[in-house]
């Protein structure tokens, strides 16, 4: 017993705390870049999530696709989306206010949520775990499933790949550099217009990749990812508006703090997450992990 | 008059601040291996010219040419492909970047780019701050690291656009020193300039800018000669 709260009790909402901040530290990772480089709060994170479950489930459902091809494909298939919307459409948002993206990208979550509906339905859907991850590990003080313990590792190592990605390469250094003068970069030579189309490739198909590790856990349904993207919009305001590291940190942190007020007052635990963002906005508007100015 | 054919030719150059008229048809050139200097008061349209030239100012209209090669409809890389390198009055060195990496940002465009262990041995000091924040850096070695990195990158074309602005007057010796000796090595700079002692020691030919277009153009060797005259249109 902790504070008179049973230890099995504390460490299996701890564990649902760090499942739930893999899923933030990976969505909102993806928002982080796409915000970082191209200025436009996605709204369409939570559908594309979604997209990324449902990728699988139709693999899965019409060719047969297993989840571990499947899990390689389906951020593929949504970050190709992606490629094709900020050609086609978001691109042209670029000079305008940063209102009309977060505008555009509404209106996409709400007409592909709302097709997702029209053809399957608002009832979600199962997707099993595959055989490998199937089971779970009596660990003495609580029973640990496997798969939620890959969806942990999973999330760690795309973090950190991610984060090697943009921290340690030549890709990465035109990133951060865009970031701050995208002309300059592109007076430089780099073609920054492509540099925007891959990076909202990359912030889509983590999305996405986000989706088809959630598949197996929560029911895949259209509006699995309009539940969540609205924790994971406060997350980046907490970690601070376009930082990676802020982004990977704070996914975590308020996802065990979340799993934490669930043991000692479930009342707040819906709303811990929006009082701290409110804390941190007055405290620090540029976020924990954010640049002033 | 230096020999050589015309690397840049600007013909009626004309440019736009969103609905302000900068450029009125603006004509030069510079010749391979040449340092030619645009002089004129603030606010005559010397650094719109460089930025026009570039592409990052995109509301244009006249002919830009490199090489012979028409650059004015071309995306804003190209010029940078092509072989221009741009170095910024506000030095454009990137907080999120460290030294070296700002020194290996831009993308080589020539297999004629200065090798890193040259480019150390040019700027001692970046040897020794390569590891430091970019911004973190005093004014003068900002300004030996957006060159340098120009350098690295092969360009033919350099555009440098206020070199010395701000800068302490033993600082303005070094880089003037760094220039003179790309300029043996045969590079081409455009170059622009308030400084107009320091501009005198390295330029081969001036152009004098007012309002907007090109109002006289001389070589070197005439400046002695012209010496009160350009007091009196430079305000110096």
């Amino acid at each position: 017993m902790i504070f008179g709260i049973p230890i099995q009790a504390l460490l299996g909402q701890l564990l649902i705390g760090l499942i739930n901040g893999a899923f933030y530290a990976m969505l909102s990772l993806g928002l982080a870049i796409i915000f970082g480089l191209l200025r436009v709060i996605n709204f369409a994170h939570g559908a594309q999530y979604m997209m990324g479950a449902f990728t699988g489930l139709l693999l899965l459902s019409w060719l047969g696709v297993n989840y571990w091809l499947a899990l390689l494909l389906a951020p593929l298939i949504v970050g190709l989306c992606g490629v094709v919307i900020e050609r086609l459409a978001l691109r042209r948002l670029y000079r305008l206010d940063h209102l009309y993206g977060l505008l555009f990208t509404f209106g996409l979550a709400l007409v592909i949520e709302g097709g997702f509906r029209y053809f399957y339905g608002s009832t979600g859907q199962p997707y099993a775990a595959p055989a490998l991850l199937s089971g779970g590990v009596n660990l003495g003080f609580m029973y640990l499933p496997v798969y939620r313990a890959w969806v942990v590792v999973a999330s760690l190592i795309v973090c950190f790949g991610v984060w090697l990605l943009i921290e340690k390469t030549r890709f990465g250094a035109y990133l951060r550099a865009a970031t701050e003068n995208p002309t300059l970069v592109q007076a430089f030579g780099v073609n920054v217009p492509l540099l925007l189309t891959l990076t909202y490739g990359l912030g889509t198909g983590l999305a996405a990749l986000a989706g088809i590790l959630a598949a197996p856990i929560y029911q895949v349904s259209p509006l699995m990812g309009s539940n969540l993207i609205i924790v994971v919009f406060a997350i980046v305001v907490v970690g601070g508006m376009g930082s990676i590291m802020g982004a990977i940190v704070t996914g975590y942190m308020l996802g065990i703090l979340e799993g934490l007020t669930k043991v000692f007052y479930p009342e707040a635990s819906n709303i811990v997450i929006f009082v701290i963002m409110a804390i941190v906005l007055l405290a620090r508007p540029a976020g924990l992990f954010g640049r002033d100015g | 008059m230096t020999e050589g054919e015309p690397l840049l030719r600007v013909r009626g150059l004309h440019a736009w601040y969103a609905e302000s008229h900068i450029l009125h048809g603006v004509d030069l050139m510079v010749r391979e291996g040449e340092t030619v200097t645009l002089l004129g008061r603030n606010g005559m349209g010397k650094t719109t010219t460089l930025r026009a030239i570039m592409g990052i100012l995109r509301k244009r209209g006249g002919a830009i040419e490199f090489e012979g090669r028409d650059l004015l409809n071309r995306p804003l890389h190209h010029a940078a492909r092509a072989g221009i390198g741009f170095v910024p009055e506000e030095r454009g060195i990137f907080a999120t970047l460290s030294v070296e990496e700002n020194l290996l940002l831009p993308p080589v465009v020539s297999p004629h780019g200065m090798p890193i262990a040259e480019i150390y041995a040019l700027f001692p000091n970046l040897l020794e701050r390569r590891h430091s924040q970019g911004t973190k850096l005093s004014g003068g070695e900002q300004q030996m690291l957006a060159i340098a990195r120009m350098l690295r990158a092969g360009v033919r074309l350099l555009l440098l656009d206020e070199p010395t602005e701000g800068l302490a007057p033993v600082i303005i010796q070094r880089i003037g020193e760094a220039l003179q000796t790309l300029k043996q090595r045969g590079m081409t700079v455009l170059l622009v300039e308030q400084n107009f002692r320091f501009a005198s020691r390295i330029a081969d030919r001036f152009y004098i800018m007012d309002h907007g277009v090109i109002t006289d153009g001389f070589e070197v060797a005439e400046l002695p000669a012209r010496m009160d005259s350009l007091h009196e249109a430079l305000g110096v």
